[in-house]
């Protein structure tokens, strides 16, 4: 009996340390972040890092600003999400609603091989297949395009919308399709007037959670950009991304200079993004959560 | 007046047998169900009445590897033909669960549902049906103030009388009830009887129910099953004080079931 409780305790104490972990772990790399990014406050300043030109390395004038690179971010992690959205959730909705049994088994470890191909590998399929393919199709002068990672990463977002979306749809109620059905619905009226709508909180998760991904990958995105710093919306000019900035840069660089630190203020807008997404997801989630019930 | 109308059939079923897979649940099944008249399936668990009545839906069909055998006829066609139009069947045969299942949107939306997929676009005409059976289901008082806020919010009993309004918002000729009240306390149980009392005038209604008070009260006629069978059938008031069946009897006075 006493040695129940003790069991008990221990494994709470376990858990509770365990879940701790994360928040500490988490709290280190944004303090790590910010002791190593600190003096530019100082001097260059913070202002510098609102600038549209970001060029580091110069003997006339060195320039550190992020705009460039939030907005390659921003852009290809936009134009991939826009792309993956629909394979995922139509995906996701064929998997879970259409598709027989056999189906079901034959397609869903596809998924989860295209969920675990090592990015790199990504980037040659990219560089290969993709890049010429929008070199030819658009008629431009190079393949490597923000539109080109966006492919890419698009692949990347797909396994992550689809299993979430999937789970989201899979637990809509059987009672609602029924009462659809009964009311003269047809599975495919059923699905999207009822299933979709009463999945929507987990496919929205589903999709933050997939940008996530996205903003944070780094060698596809190197590999296929161009790498062009430059403040640009438009989807087939070359673009860089603010992962592939910091993974081409940090190793050169001298530690402590002021590109240095720069990187480091990249570094924690990044964070930044993935943590407003992942709390934005996780609060829609809650949300839906309570909602069931 | 009344007294000497024909009471038409409604429902005609003949010779019907139902599988799930190789499982037999409804065995040689023939009865024939009358048109605005309240008909009550009893029978213990498990005797195939929510099976039955599915069958009149063709809500079965959803289910993988079920198989039905024979005729059922409404307004004598086949139901089961190759010509029938589930969508057309299931429009005119409506159905209330056993566990009410509003869908997770606007009470206005729910009842809604059911016209916007055959075509209603008008938001006064949407707004019309949708009042007229919020009425008819005696819910339109308690809900006409917050017609926009979610179906969830409503208590189970308001929740079951608004899948009733949702139900007859597609204007169905039937209505099906699969244990309508089995969830519910007394005093919703009670609106839901007096609600089929009032259904009566304009819809057949099939009512599966274990409540033995309930069948009394509120049919006209019932059927009895056990066993996937049909055992007996004919006016409640005679088949609750004398049953031709031994069977029925000793269902209807508790010995078994
Ligand atoms: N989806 C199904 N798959 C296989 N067998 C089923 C299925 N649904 C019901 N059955 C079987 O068919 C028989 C009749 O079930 P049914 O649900 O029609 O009974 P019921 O009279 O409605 O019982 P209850 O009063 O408990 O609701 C039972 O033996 C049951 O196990
Ligand atoms: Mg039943």
């Amino acid at each position: 009996m006493n040695k129940q409780r003790l069991k008990a305790k221990l494994i709470k104490y376990f858990l509770q340390s365990c879940g701790s972990l994360s928040i500490v772990i988490v709290l280190l790399i944004f303090l790590f972040l910010f002791k190593e990014a600190l003096p530019f406050i100082g001097q260059p300043g913070l202002t510098e890092l609102f600038h549209s030109v970001w060029n580091p390395v110069s003997f006339q004038k060195e320039e550190f600003g992020l705009l460039p690179l939030v907005t390659g971010s921003v852009l290809v992690t936009l134009l991939a999400t826009v792309i993956a959205i629909p394979f995922g959730i139509i995906g996701a909705v064929y998997i879970s609603e259409v598709a027989s049994a056999k189906e079901r088994e034959f397609l869903k470890p596809f998924i989860e091989i295209l969920a675990g191909i090592p990015s790199v590998v990504l980037g040659f399929f990219g560089l290969v297949v993709i890049a010429p393919l929008v070199k030819d199709v658009f008629g431009l002068n190079t393949g490597l395009t923000a539109l080109t990672g966006a492919v890419l990463l698009a692949l990347m977002a797909i396994p992550t919308i689809m299993s979430i979306s999937e789970d989201a749809i899979k637990s809509v109620p059987a009672a609602y399709k029924e009462a659809s059905l009964a009311l003269g619905a047809s599975r495919l009226e059923t699905i999207w007037k009822v299933v979709v709508p009463a999945a929507l909180s987990g496919i929205i998760a589903s999709v933050m959670l997939g940008m996530g991904r996205v903003v944070g990958e780094t060698m596809t995105v190197m590999m296929v950009t161009g790498n062009a710093p430059v403040v640009s919306f438009n989807p087939f000019t070359s673009v860089r991304t603010m992962t592939a900035t910091v993974a081409a840069e940090m190793g050169e660089v001298t530690i402590g200079s002021d590109h240095y630190m720069a990187l480091f203020w990249v570094g924690i807008v990044l964070m930044l993004m993935t943590f407003i997404l992942n709390l934005v997801s996780y609060r829609v989630l809650k949300k839906y959560g309570s909602e069931r019930a | 007046m009344a007294e000497n109308q024909e009471i038409r059939s409604k429902i005609h079923v003949e010779n019907m047998n139902f599988f799930y897979g190789s499982v037999q649940a409804l065995f040689d099944i023939n009865i024939e169900l009358p048109e605005k008249k309240v008909t009550a399936f009893i029978g213990p668990s498990g005797c195939g009445k929510s099976t039955f009545l599915r069958t009149l839906n063709r809500m079965n069909d959803i289910i993988d590897g079920t198989r039905l055998e024979g005729k059922v006829l409404i307004d004598g066609g086949d139901i089961y033909g190759p010509i029938t139009d589930v969508v057309e069947l299931r429009r005119k045969v409506g159905m209330i669960f056993q566990k009410s299942n509003p869908f997770p949107k606007s009470i206005f939306d729910n009842i809604a549902y059911g016209p916007r997929l055959h075509g209603v676009k008008d938001k006064g005409k949407l707004m019309e049906i949708v009042e007229s059976c919020l009425v008819k289901s005696a819910l339109w008082d308690e809900v006409k103030d917050r017609l926009d806020k979610s179906a969830m919010s409503l208590s189970g009993g308001q929740q079951q009388r608004l899948c009733i309004a949702r139900a007859l918002a597609i204007n169905p000729d039937i209505v099906l009830m699969d244990e309508p009240a089995s969830a519910l306390d007394p005093k919703s149980t009670l609106k839901i009887e007096d609600l089929i009392g009032e259904l009566r005038k304009d819809y057949t209604i099939i009512i599966v129910t274990h409540n033995m008070q309930q069948a009394g009260r509120v049919s006209d006629n019932t059927a009895f099953f056990y066993e996937g069978r049909l055992i007996e059938y004919g006016a409640t008031e005679q088949i609750f004080t004398k049953p031709n069946e031994k069977q029925t009897e000793d269902y209807i006075t508790g010995r078994f079931g």
